[in-house]
């Protein structure tokens, strides 16, 4: 395995390939390659196959070709076919934080025309096995690792360390708190819907239910005719939202399938989760169809023909300290009735609140997603081009890039690959060595604190102490994985609660210290002028030593392009799904208020008010309840964004709990839009209210 | 009433007017040319039977509803031609309605009910006034759930007459009520109608109710059917049914 500069037509900047070497004639036998387009390469004639997404990212069709410095050469790689692989089931470097499909590719070359390119006859310097049946994983890293020793061997690890493994795990866990977090959300909200549906339907027909007992049916009849009726809602809604379900299941698994690269990826009905969706659905139905059918049946049908005696009210909280006399009557009718069904009211402040909490909790991934990209490019790594160089050199290979056209400064690095333990407990990583004044490539915590470095033990990230279970003052063993190879006792001199990784720092000659070697460094940090970046990349491209120039602004642009659509899809939906909870509760709150409350308003038209005065006190009512639930509703969306901050911590990324204040407006006026039209569309109902059928009605 | 009310000419005049409800396919006829004259300070009784057309009558006079065909005119305000927000206009200065099943507003207390019409008109009593008008002054603090139906329809006439209408409409504003009941409610009506000087109109298909009025006006299948003036007005007290 070989990390080489490529050029690439069209793209300024270096991209970095990684070549891997298969069997001549025959296919790998671990992490087999699943070929997509183009046939497998033969020898003879430096023939390639590329991973998909690079080869997506440029548009390569076999036949393409593609230049790269293969041992200080230039040379024409050719593209034969297009490939997918278990190892790069995202195309990235597992040094770098993101992927970036356009200036990260991985090319499988055979391995005597690899051996050639690189005059390695007979070497390599990558392994993957497979255990026997029944082996343990720790010892044979053990062994493996000292065998290796002798060769170079820089540390085996496990296949939960596997880069690939470890996202597609993490995307699994991700998805499977989601799983669980927005059923429940979504089932709860429907199954208040569905109950304040029946409610209302039961209220509205008490006339015709007294009808239907006048004339000798008995209450377990009607029950049956309105349990039917739920029947028939639950179904179609069942019915319905499958299909939806498999519609978005098919685009999930789509935008799944665009961003990770499977050979096959399809969609499975989970016909458990239907079941128990139409199970749940119909509880909540007949709950609410139950509840209203018993206070209906339980009158004698004569009384239930009369209108409903007036309900009875009592004079609200507010006005018990003195305030009504500044209240108009309206207002008090408002008020009462909040006071009067504080459940309904209770239940409707839920589901509004319900509604921004969701929208907060769907806007809480782009918000932490910004602030990591804000925090660890502006603040963290504020390099514009990151250099590796093909082994440690001394400091003067970095003098060198100071002389380059465009560069305006140069902070070297150590970057030590080591195996770090504690007790049974141990992380392989890199321990960045840096220098005393750090301008571009800093160490800070997440409140911008900057934990000083020193030249007498580590500073780690918060998460690796945590996974080492260690802390500041104590003492972890370290395993050079380079050079002399010693091993050393550290002792841990700080915390820094960064977002990406798990890392060591420290300074420079402190690492050099360890590794028992002198003044040598792996790379470096560039700030340049971007006026000159094409002569720089063009330098740079033909400087040997640099195997691995990558563009910050040009991973995040490329980073944010991919996510971004996704994200924007996601959003989508939320905000849809934000509008139908809030319409959905708004409205029916409104309607129920409506079918209680008709004839009283249809009474204040008679008595000379105007259709808005009558409006306000049905849509006051709302509106209150609409304004007592934002707030409520943010305070849900930080809790559940909270839950999910949690629940998503994993090693490679540490998902902070960032909301915008931009979040909570959006979800606030979101869910204000969608009452307000809710109210609009109330508010013609009330338009139309008959006046004599409401007044005179039950004559 | 007397001769110069009726030389003041009439407060509300009715030209031939019908109104006909489309029903699905079926075309109810309420109303089939009705012509009449309401007089300041008069109390009527407009007499029918159930479906003779007397509410729609009195929806048209208090700007419920407009006719299909014809004129209705009160004072020098064509009814006919007002649009939506003016009828309501209309009503909110002009016109107190009493109804059937009180329509009294459950969440507010007997004075917030009148009060609710006072805040809105132009020159209203206080609602206490208007409340021991009808013989409530104990009860002005109760909700209509901690009232009976008598005193219930106390506090609807009590709200009609605050804001000083210049026309009181009652429909069958005793036909929830027991007769005793009823008496009371009755004497409430002819009192305001005699101190205030409130032009009424009561609707009602009970004609013992019809001699306490100064003119009643019958109806039946949509058509007056006789207009009659009693020679001796009964007070509600004698009235028994």
């Amino acid at each position: 395995m070989k990390s080489v500069n490529l050029i690439v037509a069209g793209l300024r900047e270096p991209a970095v390939g990684r070549l891997i070497s298969i069997p001549d004639h025959q296919p790998p036998r671990l992490n087999q390659l699943y070929l997509r387009r183009g046939r497998m390469p033969e020898t003879g004639g430096l023939e390639v196959v590329v991973g998909e997404s690079f080869a997506n990212a440029h548009g390569f069709q076999p036949g393409a070709t593609v230049d790269a410095i293969l041992n200080g050469r230039l040379r024409t790689l050719r593209i034969v076919g297009i490939v997918l692989s278990p190892e790069y089931i995202v195309e990235m470097n597992a040094a770098d934080m993101l992927p970036d499909f356009k200036r990260f590719g991985v090319f499988w070359m055979p391995v005597t025309e690899m051996e050639a390119a690189f005059d390695m006859d007979g070497a390599c310097n990558d392994l993957s096995l497979t255990l026997m049946h029944g082996a343990m994983e720790a010892d044979v890293i053990r062994q493996v690792d000292n065998l290796l020793a002798d060769w170079g061997g820089i540390g085996s690890f496990g296949r939960v360390d596997q880069m690939s493994h470890r996202f597609i795990t993490d995307e699994i866990s991700q998805l499977r708190a989601m799983g669980l977090v927005t059923p429940i959300i979504f089932m709860s909200v429907a199954a208040f819907l569905l109950n304040i549906v029946m409610t209302r339907l039961i209220d509205m027909q008490r006339e015709q239910i007294a009808t239907l007992k006048a004339f000798g049916y008995h209450n377990s009849e009607v029950a049956s005719h309105y349990l039917g009726f739920v029947a028939i809602i639950v179904a179609v809604g069942v019915l319905v939202g499958t299909g939806l379900g498999i519609r978005m299941g098919h685009g999930l698994t789509q935008m799944y399938t665009r961003f990770f690269h499977f050979p096959i990826f399809q969609f499975d009905m989970d016909w458990v989760t239907a079941v128990l969706t139409t199970l749940i659905s119909a509880v909540a139905a007949i709950a609410g169809t139950i509840g209203s059918l018993w206070s209906a049946s339980r009158l004698p049908p004569a009384e239930a023909m009369r209108p409903k005696f007036p309900g009875e009210y009592r004079p609200s909280f507010i006005e018990k300290f003195g305030l009504q006399r500044w209240l108009p009557q309206t207002w008090r009718m408002i008020l009462r009735q909040i006071r009067r069904r504080p459940l309904k009211t209770s239940f409707s402040i839920f589901g509004i609140a319900m509604a921004a909490g969701v929208m907060v909790l769907g806007h809480y991934a782009a918000d932490a997603l910004d602030f990591i990209v804000d925090f660890q490019f502006r603040h963290v790594q504020r390099q514009d081009l990151w250099i590796n160089l093909a082994e440690p050199s001394a400091t003067d290979a970095i003098l060198d890039f100071h002389h380059m056209k465009g560069v305006v400064t140069v902070e070297p690095f150590r970057a030590l690959p080591v195996r770090v333990h504690s007790g049974p407990r141990s992380r392989r990583l890199s321990i960045l060595g840096m220098a005393p004044d750090r301008k571009i490539f800093r160490v800070i915590a997440q409140s911008g604190d900057e934990p000083p470095l020193r030249n007498d033990g580590l500073v780690l990230s918060a998460r690796l102490a945590e996974l080492l279970q260690v802390k500041v003052g104590e003492y972890v063993t370290v395993d050079v994985l380079e050079g002399k190879r010693p091993t050393v006792q550290v002792r841990v001199v700080g915390t820094v609660d960064d977002l990406s990784g798990t890392n060591a720092f420290a300074l420079q000659p402190f690492v050099n210290q360890l590794a028992e070697e002198g003044p040598l460094v792996s790379g470096a940090w560039m700030s340049v002028d971007s006026k000159h970046l094409d002569e720089l990349y063009a330098e740079l491209k033909a400087t040997p030593r640099v195997v691995g120039v990558t563009a910050n602004a040009a991973s995040i642009q490329s980073f944010l392009d991919t996510v971004g659509e996704n994200q924007l899809r996601m959003q989508g939906f939320v905000i849809g799904f934000a509008i139908v909870i809030a319409a959905g509760v708004v409205y029916n709150t409104a309607l129920i208020s409506l079918s209680e409350r008709d004839r009283e308003l249809a009474t204040m038209r008679v008595l000379g008010f105007t259709k808005a005065e009558i409006s306000a006190v049905l849509l006051g009512e709302l509106a209150i309840l609409t304004l007592v639930a934002v707030p409520v509703g943010l305070l849900m969306g930080y809790g559940m964004a909270w839950l999910s901050s949690r629940s998503i911590h994993t090693d490679v990324f540490r998902i902070p709990l960032v909301i915008y204040p931009s979040t909570y407006a959006r979800a606030a006026i979101v869910v204000l839009i969608a009452a307000v039209i809710s109210g609009a569309i109330v508010r013609r109902r009330l338009d139309r209210l008959d006046l004599f059928a409401v007044l005179k009605g039950q004559d | 009433m007397n001769s110069s009310a009726i030389a003041a000419g009439p407060v509300f005049s009715a030209r031939d007017i019908t109104r006909v409800y489309r029903m699905g396919e079926v075309s109810v006829h309420a109303l089939r040319g009705v012509t009449m004259d309401l007089y300041r300070g008069e109390f009527v009784v407009l007499l029918g039977p159930s479906g003779s057309g007397k509410s729609t009558l009195l929806n048209i006079l208090g700007g419920l509803d407009v006719p299909t065909t014809g004129s209705v005119h009160f004072l020098d305000q064509n009814l006919t031609q007002s649009t939506d927000r003016e009828l309501t206009q209309f009503r909110r200065d002009h016109v107190g309605f009493v109804f059937q099943f009180y329509n009294l507003i459950p969440s507010l207390t007997a004075r917030e009910n009148v009060a609710l019409v006072t805040e809105i008109a132009n020159n209203p009593m206080d609602p206490a006034e208007a409340l021991a008008l009808v013989g409530l002054e104990a009860r002005v603090d109760h909700f209509p759930a901690q009232m009976s139906g008598g005193e219930q329809q106390r506090v609807a006439i009590a709200r009609a007459v605050a804001k000083r209408p210049d026309v009181l409409l009652c429909d069958e504003p005793t036909g929830a009520l027991d007769a005793k009941t009823g008496i009371v409610v009755l004497e409430v009506i002819e009192r305001i109608n005699r101190e205030l000087g409130t032009t009424t109109a009561v609707i009602t298909h009970n004609a013992m109710i019809a001699e306490m009025a100064d003119r009643v006006i019958s109806l039946s299948d949509g058509r007056v059917s006789e207009i009659r003036r009693n020679e001796r007005k009964r007070p509600a007290s004698e009235i028994v049914w």
